[in-house]
């Protein structure tokens, strides 16, 4: 994983970029995003600044509606904010044509979805090679590729399965390899797993720390899981539509907002309560009790 | 993405055969009803098409159709005769008189009286005997299905099978005595009544004393010349109307086409055919494409552009189209082929397939741009709600 940075002070106009411009993957200033709806106006975002650094997995915590996943939308290129600026490895995708956009995500950017989002007519491995066919490589190439990319996540023995002969980890893990097989810069993953029980959920997250390790490549993390902040570089906890707090360390999460580490993925004895959700964010100091210990390391790939 | 469009498409096979299916019967009951529409209204002028030596039709100026006869002097026969480019005309007789069966039972036959010494204007085909077998006293020639059917002979008991009109047997025409001298085959005619071909004098013997009893003047131009000028020339000279079997037909069909209701009937047989495509494949295709819009949120979120979804759209109701279209055609004409010898009119001419194409695309077109303008308004966003 990427060397961990100094929190940015988040939400205050001219904040300093994290680091050097070229170690950035994602930067945000000023970003807003108003949804109108008659007479009524709902900010989504209020003034985002953040930066996501080259080879980081950052994570965006936050209770529901805190307007993390409007942020994760407008950083993939899919949904256009209100104002300020959004850069991802450089381009303003705002101010891009249209098709150029679209391609630029292509190219650029994998998708991890909380509902998994794979097509159930298609086989694992004919999922997983969707977005080499999106870019027009020919199909028995594609499919080739997607075979390597699903023996990544340990796999391949699956390749022929409908997703509906899956367990949702299994389904997660197809995902991840589509959102690999294109070798994107970035990855922005939506409660990757949210709808998977601990053990997956942990091999889950295995999986894309090992991913963001390599160093080249940024995964932006929605969650509500409290149980898989540990595998974080920085987290950003958002609220209102605000970046409350930008923190190197989970143990610097509240314990409102973060489990004690027995609850953690991978060293559950017993089930996550309710406050492990993030549905009050107000700082609080970290007991000794709660407060996690070191993240797992993640593991090595099944090869 | 080709792949992956069909594979979506046919994924959901509940879908995909009720699109199939409403398709189907969308082209089965456009062709079939267009099929029948188009088997009666041709046999409205079946009687002009089987008699092929002939190019023009003289006539009374009243007539409107094949059927309306309105007898002329037999004088006029010679003055159409006198025009310049008739080649021959011969005198052609046309009537519906009553025929008494042997076994005391009438019926109508359309009875047709030809030039007793040409005999020409009768049956191309003759399945028993011969047409100069016409010259044989009291001889009449009957179609097949008239002998098979309404003139066989009457079951020998009750519920018993019925035995054909043959050659040698007799029958009463208004009280003369007809021999049948031979079987000929003719197309059906719209009135289905059985076809008696007898000569042109024993005709005006067999019916109803009448001053006039010409009914029509069958002639042919000269070599060289074209029909429809000899047909406005004899129009010009005679006072008498003069069409070209062609315009004769269209005469006809003009008349059935405007003073009946068939085309109103089977009109609403094929819109609502139309509708009903319309209403199951269109539905259905649209509920197909808003069930995977979620997908379609995930495919544009990856990177796939309008162009490609509208592409991998087209195709697919292009497959529902080009197989429902396909199987309701096939079905159509299978229908054809089993019911070619029974009464049912049915004829199913290469522009009728062309109609029916249309007819099918516009639907799947139309379907498919519903579902297109929900695709490319979709914001890729949707992915991320849950």
């Amino acid at each position: 994983m990427a060397p961990a940075a100094p929190a940015v002070p988040a939400s205050q106009p001219g904040a300093a970029p994290a680091g050097p411009a070229d170690g950035v993957a994602v930067r945000c200033r000023g970003v807003t995003k108003a949804y109108v709806t008659g007479s009524t106006t709902v900010h989504a975002l209020r003034g985002i600044d953040l930066d996501v650094k080259r080879g980081e997995l950052f994570m965006l915590v936050g209770p529901s509606g805190c307007g993390k996943t409007t942020l994760i939308s407008v950083m993939a290129g899919i949904l256009d904010q209100t104002e300020g600026e959004c850069t991802v490895f450089g381009e303003d995708l705002r101010h891009m044509p249209v098709a150029a956009r679209t391609a630029f995500r292509g190219r650029n950017i994998g998708f991890v979805f909380q509902a998994f989002n794979l097509l159930p007519p298609l086989t694992a491995v004919e999922n997983v090679a969707v977005p080499l066919l999106i870019l027009g490589r020919p199909r028995r190439q594609a499919l080739e590729t997607a075979l390597e990319s699903l023996h990544r996540v340990g796999l391949a023995d699956r390749a022929d399965s409908l997703p509906s002969q899956l367990s949702g980890g299994q389904q997660q893990r197809v995902a991840i390899a589509r959102a690999l097989v294109h070798g994107p810069r970035l990855i922005v993953c939506d409660e990757p797993t949210s709808s998977l029980d601990h053990e997956n959920g942990h091999k889950v997250m295995e999986i894309l720390a090992t991913i963001a390790a390599d160093g080249e490549r940024s995964l932006v993390i929605v969650t509500h899981d409290a149980r898989i902040f540990g595998f974080a570089d920085r987290i950003a906890q958002l609220d209102d539509g605000r970046v409350v707090r930008i923190v190197n360390d989970p143990a610097e999460i509240p314990s409102a907002v973060t489990p004690p580490r027995r609850h953690a993925v991978g060293g559950s004895q017993a089930p996550p309560t309710p406050s492990a959700s993030l549905a009050s964010p107000a700082p609080a100091a970290p007991s000794a009790a709660s407060a996690p210990s070191a993240p797992p390391a993640p593991p090595e790939l099944p090869s | 993405m080709n792949y992956v469009a069909w594979k979506m498409l046919v994924g959901d096979k509940a879908k995909y055969i009720g699109i199939v299916m409403g398709l189907t019967f969308a082209s089965l009951l456009i062709t079939q009803q267009a099929a029948v529409f188009t088997g009666l209204m041709t046999r409205t002028f079946n009687a002009v098409t089987d008699v092929g030596a002939a190019d023009i039709w003289v006539m009374d100026p009243k007539v409107q159709f094949i059927d309306d006869v309105k007898p002329m002097q037999d004088t006029e026969l010679y003055r159409v005769r006198s025009v310049e480019g008739v080649d021959w005309a011969v005198p052609l007789y046309k009537s519906l008189l009553k025929a008494r069966l042997q076994d005391g039972t009438f019926q109508t036959c359309n009875v047709f009286g030809l030039d007793d010494a040409t005999l020409l204007g009768g049956p191309a085909r003759m399945l028993d005997g011969r047409l100069a077998d016409l010259r044989r006293a009291e001889g009449v020639i009957v179609d097949s299905n008239g002998a098979n059917g309404k003139l066989a002979h009457a079951p020998a008991f009750p519920g018993g099978p019925r035995a054909p009109l043959v050659v040698g047997d007799t029958l009463e025409i208004n009280d003369h005595r007809a021999v049948v001298v031979g079987i000929c085959e003719v197309s059906r005619t719209f009135q289905s009544q059985p076809v008696i071909y007898t000569t042109f004098s024993r005709a005006t013997t067999y019916a109803p004393r009448e001053r006039k009893l010409l009914s029509f003047v069958l002639v042919k131009a000269r070599p060289g010349e074209d029909p429809q000028l000899v047909a406005d020339r004899i129009s010009a000279v005679t006072g008498l109307a003069a069409q070209t079997s062609q315009g004769f037909k269209d005469l006809t069909l003009q008349y059935y086409l405007k003073y009946t209701g068939i085309p109103i009937n089977f009109g609403i047989a094929v819109v609502l055919g139309f509708i009903v495509g319309i209403a199951i494949a269109g539905q259905t295709f649209f509920n197909f494409t808003l069930d995977n819009l979620r997908h379609f949120g995930a495919l544009k979120a990856m990177g796939a552009s309008d162009g490609m979804l509208l592409r991998m759209i087209l195709l697919q109701a292009t497959i529902v189209g080009a197989i429902g279209y396909g199987l309701g055609v096939g079905a159509a004409t299978l229908f054809g082929y089993l019911t070619r010898n029974s009464e049912l009119a049915f004829r199913l001419p290469w522009q009728l397939l062309l109609i029916t194409a249309g007819a099918i695309t516009f639907i799947c077109l139309s379907s498919a741009l519903v579902s297109i303008r929900k695709v490319m308004t979709l914001e890729p966003a949707i992915v991320f709600k849950s």
